[in-house]
């Protein structure tokens, strides 16, 4: 649940964005990230929930062409992170994120979760493997690979990978987590434990996280904001979008009747 | 209900077309003509090395031909030691390499990971139009203008040296090592870039620590396809590097490698079956030798470290 009280960890203001063919794929689109909470993003296939969620790492500037408009306002840095000024790389240093496929590197599973410290330069050792430890607990992973660290982390299974992918981006300490549809491309007991994994970072770590699937969102998130056509149309609690949404619209998407 | 298991006629919509299937038999043995062609070039090859260094071998024996520290076949006093030629062909490839690797492929990061479309789009045809220059052109330009050029350096260098045909040899295979490696580099998905990226790292961070790693098995082909390049590499050593075999690894040195011995051998007119005639294919058993080795260690290598995203 979120009250008046709960900080803004993020906020996006009027954010239109478009594609480097021309197409808008999101228009207009206020939305708050509250402060350690779950935030999901719900909507059909091509709405643009990932076009969103690859803003606020400003994933696209990988790509020539892509164009941002409006903004989207980091605390307590109270800055627009999508600005001129503002170097993508810091950004991506404080908000990390998880992808749809688990995508490791070609490492051991410790580099793996070393890897965001590597490219931030520790060089003490010693604080290397706290964090990859840590982290993998974060993931509830450690207890599977303690004693295989240094096997490539592709003989993991895509679970594995995932919870992988996840402890190396906490393993930076990121003050906010992406999930694009983390779980898709994962059995139901994968799914759980991911599910659950999410759940004990709550109250830790601010949290945007896509999904198809309804009944993940239910469970998972404090709120949920329901798009379509590069459009918010609704958000608000979860409890309230999914018991007593507003809008015609979100309620056919929930209740399976559209999408 | 069981299926009735007798035979029931088969109906014409469902029976196996014969002309389909002829033309598809056809096909197939046309493909596998072109593809057996191959084959047996290579084998009819091996053979005739093999049934000439025979001949070969029963004058010389494989002691004196892989001791020996003299390579004189044609001489009064023929003396018949490999070595040289050996050691010619490995140090002007080791010089060739030396350049073509580093700048290769920082080339092939440069090309896939930094490099915008328009850039690549003209800087590729550009490096490839590169491979199509004649070899020979190659030599002489080391010949007439880097071997002067060292000169100015290095005023004892010899006319003929192996430096320069090394680096001239280098600059033409840099091409070979960026095409290929880039190609590798390209591969690499994109999600595997994004990765990276994710966790704050930069393009050089992502190039070098995420995409060079994922392509290693294609930049391996790339460097055999170097190996095997220069190793077999004949005009550029012929014309700059000498055609006296000497044994020395020392590339300040003129010395004749193995291909350079081949032409030189097959210009002249030498009775087929004479000593000096089987020598060359001997030579060339050996050179068939280094590149299948250089070769089979990239197969394991690249083995090894199979793409596996
Ligand atoms: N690289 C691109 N160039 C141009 N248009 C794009 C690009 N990527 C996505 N789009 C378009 O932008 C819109 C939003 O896409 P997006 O990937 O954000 O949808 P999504 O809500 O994440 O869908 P899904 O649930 O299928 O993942 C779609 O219409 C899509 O076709
Ligand atoms: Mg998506």
């Amino acid at each position: 649940m979120v009250n008046t009280s709960t900080p803004i960890k993020a906020e996006s203001k009027d954010l239109n964005f478009y594609y480097s063919n021309g197409h808008q794929a999101l228009k207009s689109v206020s939305m708050p990230i509250y402060e350690n909470k779950i935030t999901a993003l719900i909507g059909p296939s091509g709405c643009g929930k990932s076009t969103f969620l690859r803003c606020f790492n400003r994933m696209h500037d990988l790509y020539p062409g892509n164009k941002y408009e409006g903004q989207i306002i980091m605390h307590p840095d109270n800055t627009n992170i999508l600005a001129d000024g503002v170097d993508p790389i810091e950004v991506r240093m404080r908000i990390s994120m998880v992808f749809q496929k688990p995508n490791p590197f070609p490492k051991t599973i410790f580099e793996n979760v070393a890897y965001g410290l590597r490219v931030r330069d520790e060089k003490n050792n010693r604080v290397v493997a706290d964090k990859v430890e840590e982290a993998l607990k974060g993931a509830s992973l450690w207890n599977e690979v303690k004693d295989r660290l240094n096997d490539l982390a592709f003989n993991l299974s895509g679970g594995q990978q995932q919870r992988l992918c996840i402890a190396r981006a906490l393993a930076t300490d990121p003050e906010i987590m992406l999930f694009d549809e983390p779980t898709s491309a994962l059995d139901p007991i994968a799914t759980a434990n991911i599910e659950e994994l999410m759940n004990e970072l709550r109250g830790k770590l601010t949290i945007l996280v896509v999904t198809h699937n309804m009944q993940q969102a239910a469970r998972i998130s404090d709120c949920t904001a329901y798009m379509y056509l590069g459009e918010m149309m609704e958000y608000g609690d979860t409890d309230t979008i999914f018991t007593r949404p507003v809008r015609k619209e979100t309620e056919d998407y929930i209740t399976g009747k559209f999408g | 209900m069981l299926n009735n298991l007798t035979e029931l006629s088969i109906s014409p919509r469902l029976a196996k077309n014969i002309r389909r299937n002829v033309k598809e038999r056809v096909i197939e043995f046309i493909l596998m003509m072109a593809a057996l062609s191959a084959v047996f070039t290579t084998f009819a090859i091996v053979a005739i090395l093999l049934y000439e260094s025979f001949g070969f071998f029963e004058t010389v024996s494989l002691v004196e031909f892989f001791t020996g520290t003299v390579w004189t076949p044609l001489f009064e006093d023929a003396h018949y030691g490999i070595m040289p030629l050996i050691a010619g062909t490995l140090t002007t490839s080791f010089v060739a390499l030396a350049v073509a690797v580093p700048v290769g492929t920082i080339a092939a990061i440069y090309l896939s990971e930094f490099a915008s479309h328009k850039t690549r789009e003209i800087t590729k045809p550009v490096l490839e139009l590169l491979v199509g220059v004649p070899t020979i052109a190659f030599g002489y330009f080391a010949l007439l203008f880097v071997t002067p050029l060292l000169q100015i350096i290095y005023p004892d260098l010899p006319g003929f040296n192996m430096l320069s045909a090394g680096l001239v040899m280098g600059v033409m295979i840099v091409p070979y090592i960026a095409s290929v490696a880039e190609d590798a580099m390209r591969a690499v998905p994109m999600s595997m870039r994004e990765g990276s990226y994710a966790m704050g790292a930069t393009r050089f961070q992502t190039a070098l620590r995420v995409v060079t790693p994922a392509a290693t098995s294609g930049i391996v082909a790339a460097y055999i396809l170097a190996v095997s390049r220069a190793v077999g590499e004949t005009m550029v050593v012929a014309v700059a590097a000498g055609q006296q075999p000497t044994l020395t690894f020392d590339p300040t040195e003129g010395a004749a490698t193995i291909t350079a011995y081949i032409v030189q051998v097959a210009m002249g007119d030498l009775p087929h079956a004479s000593i000096g005639y089987q020598s060359i294919f001997a030579a060339g058993l050996v050179l068939f030798a280094m590149t299948l080795t250089f070769n089979l260690i990239g197969h394991v290598v690249r083995k090894k470290y199979r793409e596996q995203y």
